[in-house]
């Protein structure tokens, strides 16, 4: 892949969170410690470009203060590279003949807000990288769930999987609901030191997430995987024990949350009793839903798992293809394929 | 009363000149605010807030598996969706008729208390206090600094800050000691957020029936000992914010105009009394007033009710100025509730959301958020509450209650009293809060920083009821449950900026209807079907102007410090907008720039 032609030596990160969103991804990086926000924007990591952020909720400016870097850098006037952040889903504004879902600031020549999908347009291309940051906008996410609305979906099923930037990137996908907040910013370090020469290509998979982050399944890394090895399973929420028949997706789900913790290595979830509902995965949430329910095909013993490992693994590669798949209505064409309804009908 | 309506010929003699800033910064979520200010007579005249974000989450709830519930309305607020989580618990454990262990709503308790603390502290001490900085002002108001730099800090024993513009330096983003502290704080307290419910800002480990938290003594030493090393900063934050707010009270002389707005406060209540509540709706009237923080709707300075069952028939979901069609001829869900009172068509159990995206007129429909308003029967008046911010209404509606009586915190009938334990650099410390003499800015702000130290010392008492449980061997987190062919609950809670309530429908076991409302709505409302304008729009309107900028360099700081102090959380959207006299080109906004370059 493309490494630019000159280290960057400063660089702006665009940030947008009015994808169809809760700004939880921007909340979470100001929990990451590893590094911290400061630490990065203070030059407290060495070999770093200087960093300029433009986040909504972290910014000093406000209005058309705060909006003027995103502007210029429409028109191509930056005075230096810029990562493009999108927080959020995507709406689908070709099902609709006026108006807007979700829009950024306003557009001086209609008065009416700047739809996100004008900026990604405008933005994307120019970028030397684009990160989408939570599930929300790296595949749809919660807002893209069955009968939606907006026909919502992933950046990269707006751009196009097979998208590049002008550095010659991918789009970089860190999903999570929210975003695991060492996960992103350990992401954003690979790709700032590629930026600045010192890192080759950010290695990532078919579904376009680090590897080293995503490659590896929440049970993989799970404390109580002892217990099903041992078929010993919790049959409600009071047990410290696996969690895979009260609704844990864990072995089929790509995520390190139990191994790495949520916060200073505290927290996660079926290594603290909350159970894995697939929320890395380009298939949630439809695909793990209801999420209180035992997912199919867990019920296997620790006798008969140790016997048949390796059919086990193979049932199980079949299992996460489909949850990394997402449906089938998230897509961009003029056309509402959600199942929405906004009236329950009595059956 | 700040509510002014003006006649358009009165405008346009006015000289008014339009601003807007869109979107607001330093907020969760999608906000623009439109004004027409009179720089003559240095006010603004008019006020639209508007959000321009959508999403349909009780659109696309319909059908689905009621349990799902909690995990679905986390996912509205990045913020506080450990709130949401929480209030769908409690709707949901009324909808199946379920009484979860003691221990399960202490340990909940210990995660909204530690929620309450990081989302205050993060918001006033890195979003809001950005407002109130030595750079900020520096900009705005040049002599009120060199006022500052000569102004003595009278806590400064206390909190270590010899002037007050010590205080406003301390606050400079990314550079000021109490700017970065309170970045480590709010870490410390999210750590304590996790050991309770798995994870922030969507938690993991809460169910219906109860949580997944494994109750060993582990999990809740390691939660003690991180809140007993916040309480130091606790101890400090309160006179230090005290110190800065009475400055500009005696300061700028009229500043508590700023922002002032007719008290018309809501608080739902919060931290759920496990020895009371059972769930059952018949009886909500009695274990509602048994909460920790009580519910409450203060008009007037007066205690209008403490009844849930009150508060909960007396929300009307207005439209007026929204993007949606009426559902006045749609599907009436409930009809009464289950004690046979009636409920309004316009409550959100009967509520069809029909979205219908069109472009934004402010003399028409102009946002996405709708607007709820209580009615209140003993004066047939539609009320348009806010929340100020959150621990405005929650502390005045508990004071007045004087129904609070724990080891640590104790309600009076006009104040709060707070004890903090003994902490690494303070003896055990006594905080009152007494009720004040308006509802603005200044107070919404200062509230807030009492409301950490309230939410600190009823994690004590918490942490010291779970304890007893453990002790006693009561570690049963969870209790079972079905979900019923039909059935209906309401969850009220308070959301770390105010008001929150989730309502449920289930037929054939599915979700029929849900409608969350979280405080938002409440204050970020346009006006309303009677023309009513929103508590945004209500605090800005009529508000005077002390930014000693001219029109040109205005940055509308006044305006800003107004709309965050009722801590905006937008993942429903608010934009202002200065209309119709003579628009100016250039439209300037607060600046200061250590981050942004280019």
């Amino acid at each position: 892949m493309a490494q630019p032609a000159q280290p960057v030596t400063e660089l702006h990160i665009l940030w947008i969170s009015e994808g169809m969103s809760c700004d939880g991804d921007t909340i979470s990086i100001t929990a990451a410690s590893q590094p911290s926000i400061e630490d990065v924007l203070l030059g407290l990591v060495p070999g770093l470009p200087t960093v300029h952020l433009h986040n909504k909720c972290l910014a000093v400016e406000t209005g058309d203060d705060f909006i003027a870097p995103f502007w210029k850098a429409a028109r191509g006037e930056l005075d230096s590279p810029f990562v493009l952040v999108i927080e959020g889903s995507i709406p689908n504004e070709n099902i609709h003949d006026e108006g807007y879902w979700t829009g950024f600031g306003v557009d001086p020549h209609t008065d009416q807000p700047k739809k996100l999908t004008t900026w990604i347009d405008e933005l994307a291309p120019k970028a030397w990288g684009v990160i989408a940051i939570g599930t929300c906008a790296a595949y749809g996410g919660i807002h893209a769930m069955a009968g939606n609305p907006t026909g919502c979906m992933g950046l990269a099923d707006y751009l196009g999987w097979d998208f590049r930037s002008a550095g010659g990137l991918p789009i970089v996908n860190v999903p999570g609901c929210p975003v695991q907040p060492d996960n992103f910013m350990e992401t954003l370090l690979w790709l700032l030191y590629q930026a600045a020469g010192k890192a080759p290509t950010i290695p990532l998979d078919q579904a376009l997430r680090p590897t080293w982050l995503f490659g590896k399944m929440v049970h993989e890394g799970c404390d109580r995987a002892g217990y099903y090895e041992q078929g010993d399973f919790a049959h409600d929420y009071n047990s410290p024990k696996c969690l895979v028949k009260t609704g844990c997706w864990g072995p089929i789900v790509n995520c390190n949350v139990p191994k790495r913790g949520w916060m200073n290595n505290l927290g996660g979830c079926p290594n603290v009793g909350g159970i894995c509902i697939g929320c890395t995965m380009p298939g949630f949430p439809d695909k793990f839903m209801p999420f209180m329910d035992e997912p199919p095909g867990v019920t296997i013993s620790g006798t008969v798992a140790g016997a048949w490992g390796p059919v086990i693994r193979r049932l199980r590669a079949i299992t996460n293809k489909t949850a990394n798949l997402e449906p089938k209505w998230r897509h961009n064409r003029p056309e509402l394929t959600s199942g929405y309804n906004p009236r329950f009908l009595n059956r | 009363m700040a509510t002014v309506t003006r006649e358009p010929g009165e405008t346009t003699k006015r000289n008014l000149v339009e601003m807007h800033w869109d979107p607001i910064t330093r907020i969760v979520g999608n906000l623009g605010i439109y004004t027409k200010i009179d720089f003559e007579n240095r006010e603004v005249a008019e006020c639209h807030s508007t959000s321009s974000l959508f999403r349909g989450y009780s659109v696309f709830m319909k059908g689905k598996d009621p349990r799902d519930a909690h995990f679905i309305t986390s996912r509205i607020c990045g913020i506080c969706g450990d709130n949401h989580a929480t209030c769908s618990v409690y709707t949901q454990n009324m909808a199946y008729g379920i009484k979860p262990p003691a221990i399960a709503e202490w340990i909940i308790n210990l995660g909204e208390a530690a929620e309450y603390m990081f989302d205050h502290t993060i918001f006033q001490d890195n979003l809001v206090f950005v407002d109130w900085c030595e750079q900020m002002v520096k900009a705005t108001n040049p002599t009120l600094l060199a006022k500052a730099e000569k102004t003595d800090a009278p806590n400064a024993n206390i909190h270590g800050f010899k002037t007050i513009a010590d205080i406003m330096r301390a606050f400079n983003p990314f550079t000021g000691s109490m700017y970065l502290e309170a970045l480590q704080v709010s870490r410390t307290t999210r750590e304590m957020i996790c050991l309770m419910e798995g994870r922030h800002v969507h938690p993991s480990t809460l169910y219906p029936g109860g949580v997944g938290t494994v109750a060993s003594p582990q999990v809740f030493s390691d939660y003690f000992v991180r809140l007993l090393r916040t309480l130091d900063f606790v101890k400090r934050a309160i006179p230090l914010n005290d110190d800065l707010f009475d400055f500009f009270y005696d300061a700028l002389p009229g500043y508590e105009k700023v922002g002032l707005r007719r008290t018309m406060l809501g608080c739902w209540g919060s931290f759920q009394n496990p020895d009371a509540c059972d769930y059952d709706y018949r009886r909500m009237t009695d274990w509602g007033r048994k909460m920790f923080v009580t519910p409450g709707v203060v008009i007037d300075g007066k205690l209008v009710t403490t009844d849930l069952v009150d508060i909960n028939l007396g929300i009307r979901i207005l439209l007026g100025s929204s993007f949606y069609d009426d559902w006045q001829s749609e599907t009436m869900f409930v009809e009464k509730d289950p004690l046979g009172n009636p409920v309004d068509r316009r409550h959100p159990w009967n509520q069809t959301t029909l979205p219908k995206p069109q472009k934004r007129d402010f003399d028409g429909n102009y946002s996405w958020v709708m607007s709820p308003r209580w009615f209140d029967k003993r004066s047939d008046q539609l009320y348009a509450l806010d929340t100020g911010g959150g621990p405005l209404a929650r502390l005045w509606a508990t004071a007045l209650a004087g129904l609070v009586d724990t080891p640590y915190v104790k309600a009076t009938g006009h104040s709060v009293q707070i004890s903090l334990p003994k902490s690494s650099k303070f003896p055990e410390m006594q905080f009152e809060w007494n009720v004040p003499q308006w509802a603005n800015t200044v107070e919404r702000d200062r509230a807030r920083i009492y409301f950490v130290a309230y939410a600190a010392a009823m994690a004590v008492f918490f942490y010291e009821k779970a304890m007893e449980e453990v002790r006693a061997g009561r570690t049963k987190t969870f209790t079972d449950f079905e979900v019923p062919e039909e059935g209906i609950g309401c969850g009220f809670h308070e959301a770390v900026r105010g008001v929150l309530s989730h309502h449920l429908v289930i037929r054939d076991k599915k979700i029929a209807n849900y409608h969350p409302y979280p405080p938002t709505p409440w204050n970020a409302s346009p006006r309303d079907s009677y023309g009513t304008p929103g508590p945004y729009e209500d605090a800005v309107q009529g508000l005077p102007i002390f930014e000693e900028n001219d029109r040109e360099n205005f940055k509308g700081i006044d305006i800003m410090r107004t709309v965050r102090s009722f801590d905006p959380c937008l993942p429903c959207g608010v934009h202002m907008y200065v209309g119709g006299g003579k628009t100016i080109d250039v439209v300037h906004s607060p600046m200061g720039s250590l981050l942004g370059a280019g």
